[in-house]
């Protein structure tokens, strides 16, 4: 994330003068743990991708494969390590 | 060059209403979105006739709820439109989330208020619960003390609230009934006059500007909202300069002169009056009697409440011995009423300070007497002959 600004170089009224913006908002700062997939255990059944509130699995459908997280928007709820069904997904503290 | 604008008046028989209405016709606002509640429908009803005989080019909103209305106000002139309405009491409370909202988007909206107490029991008469309660919501407050000054202040308020340096809202107010239904003498300014002092408004991120798209309103979570309540509390700041500044050039046009308060016989005064709104009148009245037997006493008469005009407020107190605050609204369970408490903690630096008392009167409309402020005064002189303030709270007009 971008260095914080100060008050007096803020906007007036906390207004958005640049259009689509949004997607430089990195939600996953929010995030207190992280998960960690182990791809020796993974089955690539693809249960957190459908699960994951977030959109935040990232998953290779021509490989059918789960590739990992996007840290920049999981904020680290762990539903994806509770519903793994080979308990391939670990959440570690983040620090 | 500046145009030089000859002077032209005229003088009409108005309530506080009539003149309020009248400015904002000769303001011409883009957008007024309101909701009647007594004693303000008045004003609204008559802005409402300018509109329906096409005098003015306001597209008028009529609402649901003040709610709706500040709102509508709210998209208005995030939009880009000059914006005005008016309320009064339960209306103002009703809107209290959204005042807030006006104040932190910047959007210069211009409000008249007219003073009336809030329920319950239910009352349509005049004292300052209302606005008190919307104090601390980011809004310019200004008083009036008589029809003129309502008319007056709601001129200045569009160019205070439009500002750069600003960019607030203003609430103007006036004593429900007392003022917004008394027939009074009003100097009113020629159209084109008015016209020029508020001059042409100029959006800053209009909505409708389709070519810069912007965002109002998004969410604003630990990392920015204080970073922002903070420039909010420099723009207010910011504000008593400009609100000095319009009120003399307002004077240079009218002979009419503005400050954020006004002081009466205070030069040589022991002992003072502290009074918002049309009491101020009825102090002068009573200053003027007392001045007659000898008492060397004065009023200072605050007009811009919001933001406080503290270091004003000590240099016209801290000379005197005594000084007698009236307050024409309740803080529950608070250390006396708003205007005594602020009054109280912007004297508290100075090494030496009068002693001072607070004045609950005129709750729910109860009528204000030239007497009754004679014995606030003459209740602190006896206090500072004691020497103590034994009593902090006094009541005028209150049956025991």
């Amino acid at each position: 994330m971008s260095k914080l600004k100060g008050w007096k170089e803020l906007v007036p009224g906390g207004i958005i003068t640049e259009a689509g913006n949004a997607r430089q908002y990195k939600t996953g700062d929010w995030r207190t743990e992280r998960p960690k997939v182990d791809k020796e255990k993974c089955i690539n059944c693809f249960f957190c991708w459908a699960y994951c509130p977030d959109g935040s699995v990232i998953v290779d459908a021509d490989k059918g494969i789960m590739v990992g997280f996007d840290y920049d928007h999981c904020k680290g709820c762990g539903i994806c390590a509770s519903v793994c069904p080979a308990k391939a997904i670990d959440m570690i503290p983040e620090r | 060059m500046a145009k030089v604008m000859e002077l032209k008046t005229r003088v009409l028989g108005l309530n506080g209403n009539a003149a309020v209405a009248y400015a904002m016709r000769q303001i011409n606002p883009d957008v007024v979105a309101a909701y009647p509640i007594t004693p303000q429908t008045d004003c609204v009803e008559r802005f409402a006739e300018y509109v329906s005989a096409g005098l003015v080019d306001t597209e008028f909103v009529t609402v649901e709820s003040e709610h709706s209305a500040m709102s509508a106000c709210i998209g208005a002139a995030a939009a880009g439109g000059r914006v005005m309405t008016a309320t009064a009491a339960n209306g103002l409370a009703l809107m209290w989330e959204v005042l807030y909202i006006a104040a932190s988007l910047r959007l210069p909206i211009v409000m008249m208020v007219t003073n009336r107490a809030l329920s319950g029991n239910i009352n349509i008469h005049c004292d300052h619960s209302d606005t008190m309660g919307a104090r601390d919501a980011g809004w310019i407050q200004l008083f009036s003390e008589n029809a003129q000054e309502a008319y007056d202040n709601i001129i200045q308020a569009v160019r205070i609230a439009e500002d750069l340096n600003v960019r607030l809202p203003v609430m103007v107010t006036q004593d429900g009934f007392i003022i917004s239904h008394a027939v009074e003498r009003v100097e009113v300014l020629d159209d084109e006059l008015v016209q020029n002092f508020v001059g042409p408004y100029k959006p800053v991120y209009p909505l409708l500007d389709l070519a810069h798209p912007v965002t109002y309103g998004p969410l604003d979570l630990f990392d920015y909202y204080f970073e922002h309540k903070r420039s909010q509390i420099e723009a207010i700041d910011n504000s008593f300069p400009i609100i000095k500044k319009v009120g003399k050039e307002f004077g240079k046009v009218t002979g009419r002169t503005y400050d954020l308060l006004e002081t009466y016989r205070l030069e040589d005064a022991e002992y003072a009056v502290v009074a918002l709104g049309s009491t101020c009148g009825t102090a002068k009245e009573a200053v003027n009697v007392l001045r007659e037997r000898g008492k060397k006493v004065g009023l200072l008469k605050i007009r811009c409440f919001r933001p406080f005009p503290r270091k004003e407020i000590a240099a016209a107190l801290l000379p005197l011995k005594g000084v007698a605050v009236l307050d024409r609204s309740v803080s529950f369970g608070g250390f006396g009423g708003p205007v005594f408490t602020e009054i109280r903690s912007a004297l508290y630096d100075a090494p030496s300070r009068p002693l001072m008392m607070d004045f609950f009167y005129g709750l729910g409309g109860r009528d204000i007497y030239p007497e009754d402020i004679e014995k606030a005064l003459q209740t602190i002189e006896s206090v500072v002959q004691k020497g103590t303030v034994e009593e902090h709270i006094g009541y005028l007009g209150l049956r025991e």
